[in-house]
């Protein structure tokens, strides 16, 4: 892949997730200091801070680009903040690649941290009748759950998955967490456990709903030409693709927090879903396809979920997930081991943090330092994720 | 005893307030015939389509489960839930004529087991919540055979 379409990664960096209960910007200071020390790069080097967003206290602004610049001290970098929902970590990685591409800089950091509230996330307060997310609430009791259980009943309603599949999911990424540092719940789980935790939106279980958490993860991107220089060698960890793609009309899958679909009658065929074109987009930027993948981080929201992500990001055909979980396939040790951080499974939700905490682990795989849940022979891995409201987000890490 | 209190739609011109046979209110673009729930207003949601103008669609009464669950916890604020609370299920129901999924509560009293993809439904009445002096309310799906049919119950 020529340089002028891809970015080095000099350094990764995260505070453990959690309920810590702090302020979030000590956790994003973490995250950027192991970032930097990882890739060897000063502070006062980077020329451009690059944060995630999330909307806390009705507005976002304060858990933002500038937030942490203050609080690593100002420098006169230039920043952008970017909130896209649970996608706001991709996009904040995608704004300082073009900036790299673009030849505007040539070191970047990236970051993102959330201090999050107990419970169901709820909408922003107050009497909102024209937002949909408020809406969804008031007339219906929607909740997330709701929205990831009918994609999950369906699955079991088309494709014969069991509630013992879903279970297993959540059984393989708590293995798989069990030695990753930065992981919340670090504790085996059996399926019998799963399936009597309590019922939160049927078929889905309390054990296997994501919950939400502290956290903070950072990146340090600069261009081929400078990670060349600064770390001696040509052998470098890249950021080959970033998709942060739209739907495309008519979206023809019902989406949190809309009330409809799209219409598809005045319409001819609809080609691919959205989460299948998430993905797509960043195959074809790329150059490659789901054959050359060898590991993958996707938003497993909840355990029924992973199993949708399989077939969307082409490890597999439509109904053959299911499969590809009972044979092993999935599991770190199979062919193509999804989730070996164990996922959100293990993480709960750190919404402007999580994109970026998927591609730090894809980077410790490529690199070989995913001590305890190591995928041999990483060499290319993809993300997957998806922010309310239509925002897309799948990123491609190779060694 | 009927209510004495004054029935009000939970929302304004999602639906009509006739009980005997009440439809969701969406739009139909008057230029490519696209249909949107809720109404779509300003432009035309078909990007080969510039349309601005948007007739008033009445949807159809009857469709199909695609998928549903239900809510064993109280959802939180906004929702105004009963006191004890009392779980309810959910429907994602696809419209044939429209070509389109719209989600709403199942009419109280019908559990996931009652439910199927695929189970005929139709469009109610039913009230969401109350106060001192109104009656709120919002459009459920209910199954048309009751439920019985598809239930191993
Ligand atoms: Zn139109």
């Amino acid at each position: 892949m020529p340089d002028d379409k891809r970015v080095a990664v000099l350094g990764a960096g995260m505070h453990p997730w959690g309920k810590w209960g702090r302020n979030f910007v000590e956790y994003g200071l973490a995250a950027a200091g192991d970032a930097l020390n990882d890739a060897g790069v000063a502070w006062t080097d980077v020329q451009f801070v690059s944060g995630a967003d999330t909307i806390r206290n009705g507005y976002p602004g304060f858990i933002a680009g500038a937030t942490f610049a203050q609080a690593l001290g100002w420098t006169g970098a230039r920043v952008s903040s970017s909130y896209a929902a649970c996608a706001s970590g991709a996009q904040a990685v995608s704004n300082a690649r073009a900036q790299i591409l673009a030849g505007l800089c040539d070191v970047a950091l990236v970051v993102g941290a959330d201090t999050t509230p107990k419970g169901f996330f709820t909408p922003v307060g107050g009497d909102r009748k024209d937002d949909p997310d408020w809406l969804r609430f008031h007339l219906l009791g929607a909740t997330n759950p709701t929205y990831f259980a009918l994609y999950a009943r369906r699955r079991m309603e088309l494709f014969g998955a069991t509630e013992t599949d879903f279970a297993a999911v959540k059984v393989k990424n708590a293995r798989h967490g069990l030695e990753n540092p930065y992981a919340r719940y670090r504790k085996e789980v059996t399926i019998d456990e799963v399936l009597s935790s309590p019922m939160v939106a049927d078929p889905l279980r309390l054990l296997e709903i994501c919950a939400t958490s502290d956290g903070g993860a950072a990146l340090v991107l600069t261009s081929m030409e400078f990670a060349r220089r600064h770390a001696g060698t040509d052998k470098l960890v890249t950021i080959d693709a970033v998709s942060t793609v739209t739907p495309r009309y008519p979206q023809t899958v019902i989406e949190m927090p809309n009330f409809s679909t799209d219409s598809a009658a005045s319409t001819s065929t609809p080609g691919p879903t959205f989460k299948q074109s998430v993905a797509l987009a960043a195959y074809e930027e790329a150059g490659i396809g789901p054959e050359d993948i060898n590991v993958a981080e996707v938003y497993d929201l909840s355990s029924a979920l992973e199993l949708d992500w399989y077939e969307d990001i082409g490890l597999c055909k439509e109904g053959e997930a299911e499969r590809m979980l009972r044979d092993g396939d999935t599991t770190i040790g199979g062919r193509i081991p999804v989730n070996p951080s164990g996922g959100l499974s293990c993480f709960g939700e750190a919404i402007p943090a999580q994109a970026i905490a998927q591609v730090c682990e894809l980077v410790w795989q490529v690199r070989g330092q995913a001590e305890g849940r190591q995928v041999d022979g990483a060499r290319v891995g993809i993300t997957a994720n998806q922010g309310l409201f239509g925002h897309g987000s799948s990123i491609i890490v190779a060694s | 005893m009927p209510s004495a209190k004054t029935r009000v739609p939970a929302i304004d011109g999602w639906f009509t307030l006739d009980d005997d046979a009440p439809t969701l209110l969406g739009s139909r673009c008057t230029s490519c015939g696209t249909y949107a729930f809720p109404k779509e207003t300003f432009f035309c949601r078909n990007p080969g389509c510039q349309g601005k103008e948007f007739a008033e669609a009445p949807l159809s009464r009857r469709g199909t489960v695609w998928s549903y669950t239900d809510a064993c916890y109280q959802p939180p604020k906004p929702y105004v839930a009963a006191d004890p609370y009392v779980p309810f299920s959910i429907a994602a129901v696809e419209l044939a004529a429209e070509q389109m999924v719209v989600m709403g509560q199942v009419v109280p009293g019908v559990g996931v087991d009652e439910l199927s993809v695929g189970t005929e439904v139709e469009l109610v009445l039913d009230t969401l919540y109350e106060d001192d002096e109104h009656e709120y309310i919002v459009w459920k799906w209910k199954p048309v055979s009751g439920g019985s049919e598809v239930s191993d119950a």
